[in-house]
């Protein structure tokens, strides 16, 4: 047989790893041959395995706008992830995908001002947009970026975000932790207490990723300073198989995350099932 | 209508399964089940198979991909192999029709080769029924047991069996077995036919009403309290899922042999609880919800995202054999908003 199938994955080879935190590291992905595996569009996911031991859906947090290879940043939590953990540089993993829909970047981004809220691993699927945006600046207004962790040593990409994003202009980054720490001396609180300290301008696109708590709050408070439904997209996270609405495992309602998903427009959500 | 007598079906079994191989509702410890024919094995006069059509086409466990572990790196081998040719014999109506519920599924893009190639290499040959019983309702979604679906179709009246071809498949079948086929009148059938059609109107599931399901009253029915005492008994054993042809959820997993590993997935339930367990906790935390979701599956979701279709082919499996005698009519008779 000759046909593709997506179930049947791709080699991938693991050529970087950057410790992000204690629990995050970040790996860099290419194909044996070199180069990307696959295109994908920022809030896109795939599917990444060692055969034995595990198979599991990540953002891919690159931006589509880097040519030479895709990122995963992944906690550590269980079987696959651990093990991820433990390996190093030049294994090889297998890979599938693109899965999902993508944050409408061509589309309803376009020549918005935008807002970006995350927390803790959050940031990964908007770190692809964060960097597409960045990548092609004429075509959005002002960026800002909301981004809060525990403590800063649980900061994903912090290094980037001090380096690279602070010094960008018409970009706006502002940090928090849960905890007051020795060393820091930005922002103290959570996301969403600090979203509404901050009352960003209400014309503003929110793109908002974290834990499920994080984001509910986030939303509530948003609603309270103006903001409406159609103004703010997420992504959803459910237990997933096959990556193509196939094997019936993460719906909510009639909508397969790992298809229609996982990049949702709040009022769109808002019609589904309360069941995630 | 080509036809051969009763009696010399055996032959024209024979005869077909010298070209493909064969498979026949035959009775093994009291229940029938699709086997394969070879000298011997007899027609079942049981109504319907235990196990729906969809295990020739969706096995309960299938390979997918094998793996070899070198070092650092890892070999995959693409195992897939074109499948062989086979007839499925005596197919009922309702589980003909399942075939494009799995369809719109497994068929869409992208597209499922393993489901796809058996697809390919399997010739449907249904059976009109003639004796359909009380739990049977494939009615309600429109479809006629007198006029089976398929790639050919059989019909029986109790003289001789009638065969018509519906696609090239179906002619492939009945070229097969064109020697031992005469041509004849159908004037005994047409009233087993209309015997038929008398008794499913007198069926005690007839008038079973689908009419205020489907896609529009999506959040109604989720958050009916109906749920809660519909679900109460449900010991979330899995078997209407097993045994429903319409239900398709799948697990992958892999397996190491000690040399090398082998991907496969196998049947899954959205009855277990651990079917949406994830990392940071369960969307669906008690029997309440897996419950809801086979259901709402069925006469809703998949409605809403195929033109008004239902998921359900009314074979009447899950009646027979859910453990509680909890089912699809059941949740229907409580939920239905008048
Ligand atoms: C769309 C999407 C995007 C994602 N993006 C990211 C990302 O960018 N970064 C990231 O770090 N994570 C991401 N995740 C989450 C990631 O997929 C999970 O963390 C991963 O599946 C964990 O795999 P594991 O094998 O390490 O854990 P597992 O070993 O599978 O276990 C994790 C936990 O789940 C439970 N569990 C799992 N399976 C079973 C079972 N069969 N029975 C009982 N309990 C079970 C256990 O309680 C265990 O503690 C994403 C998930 C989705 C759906
Ligand atoms: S839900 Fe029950 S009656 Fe309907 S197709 Fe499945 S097993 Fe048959
Ligand atoms: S409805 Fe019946 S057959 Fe289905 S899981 Fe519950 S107890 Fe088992
Ligand atoms: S992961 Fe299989 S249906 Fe979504």
């Amino acid at each position: 047989m000759n046909s593709n199938d997506t179930l049947i994955p791709h080699i991938g080879v693991v050529t970087d790893i950057r410790i992000d935190t204690p629990d995050v590291k970040t790996f860099r992905v290419v194909s044996p041959e070199g180069g990307k595996v696959f295109e994908h569009m920022p809030g896109q996911c795939a599917m990444l395995s060692i055969p034995g031991v595990g198979e599991a859906m990540f953002s891919i947090t690159s931006s589509p706008t880097n040519k030479e290879f895709m990122e995963f940043s992944i906690k550590k939590c269980g079987c696959l992830t651990n093990w991820l953990h433990m390996m190093d540089v030049g294994q090889q993993i297998t890979i599938r995908g693109p899965y999902g829909n993508a944050f409408p970047v061509d589309t309803e981004l376009k020549g918005k001002d935008l807002l970006f809220i995350a927390g803790g691993i959050g940031l990964a699927p908007l770190r692809s947009v964060i960097n597409y945006v960045r990548d092609n600046r004429a075509d959005y207004g002002d960026v800002q970026i909301v981004y809060g962790s525990r403590s800063k040593e649980d900061l994903v990409d912090y290094q980037e975000i001090i380096s690279e994003w602070m010094n960008d202009n018409g970009v706006q980054v502002n940090l928090t932790i849960d905890n007051a720490q020795e060393g820091w001396d930005g922002h103290v609180g959570f996301v969403p207490d600090y979203v509404k300290e901050l009352a960003p301008s209400t014309n503003k696109t929110v793109l908002v990723c974290g834990p499920p708590i994080m984001i509910k709050f986030t939303l509530a408070g948003l609603k309270e300073i103006g903001f409406t439904e159609t103004q703010v997209y997420t992504t959803m996270e459910l237990r997933m198989k096959c990556g193509v609405g196939k094997c019936g495992r993460c719906n909510i309602g009639n909508k397969y995350v790992c298809k229609d998903g996982p990049v949702f427009r709040y009022d769109e959500l808002g019609e589904l099932p309360d069941e995630y | 209508m080509l036809r051969i007598s009763i009696d010399k079906i055996d032959e024209l079994f024979a005869a077909a399964s010298a070209k493909q191989t064969l498979y026949i509702p035959a009775d093994r410890d009291g229940t029938a089940e699709f086997t394969k024919w070879e000298n011997g094995i007899r027609l079942s006069n049981s109504l319907n198979t235990v196990r729906s059509v969809k295990d020739f086409f969706f096995p309960q466990t299938e390979n997918l991909v094998d793996f070899k572990l070198k070092g650092k790196n890892i070999e995959i081998n693409d195992i897939r192999e074109e499948c062989e040719d086979f007839v499925i014999f005596g197919v009922r109506a309702c589980d003909a029709r399942s075939f494009t519920i799995l369809e719109k599924v497994y068929l869409a893009d992208p597209v499922d080769s393993f489901y796809k190639n058996r697809r390919d290499h399997g010739t449907v040959v249904t059976m009109a029924c003639t004796r359909p019983s009380e739990t049977c309702f494939c009615g309600v979604f429109g479809i006629d047991p007198t006029a089976p679906e398929g790639d050919a179709a059989c019909w029986s009246d109790g003289k001789y069996y009638y065969f018509e071809a519906y696609t090239d498949k179906g002619q492939k079948f009945i070229d097969s077995v064109s020697s031992l086929l005469e041509d004849g009148d159908t004037a005994d059938l047409e009233k087993v036919k209309e015997a038929t059609k008398n008794i499913l109107s007198r069926l005690p599931l007839a008038n079973l009403s689908t009419e205020s399901f489907g896609g529009d009253k999506l959040n109604e029915y989720f958050n009916s309290e109906k749920w809660a005492e519909l679900s109460e008994s449900c010991l979330g054993c899995g078997t209407c899922t097993f045994v429903c042809p319409t239900c398709q959820c799948y697990d992958i997993r892999d397996f190491d042999t000690g040399n090398g590993i082998k991907r496969y997935r196998c049947w899954d339930s959205c009855m277990y609880s651990d079917f949406t367990k994830m990392a940071h906790g369960n969307p669906r935390l008690t029997q309440l919800e897996r419950f809801r979701q086979r259901f709402m599956h069925k006469l809703v979701y998949f409605p809403a995202n195929n033109n008004g279709e239902f998921g359900c082919v009314g074979c009447g499996r899950c009646l027979s054999r859910c453990p509680v005698s909890m089912n699809i009519v059941k949740v229907m008779k409580a939920l239905e908003v008048k």
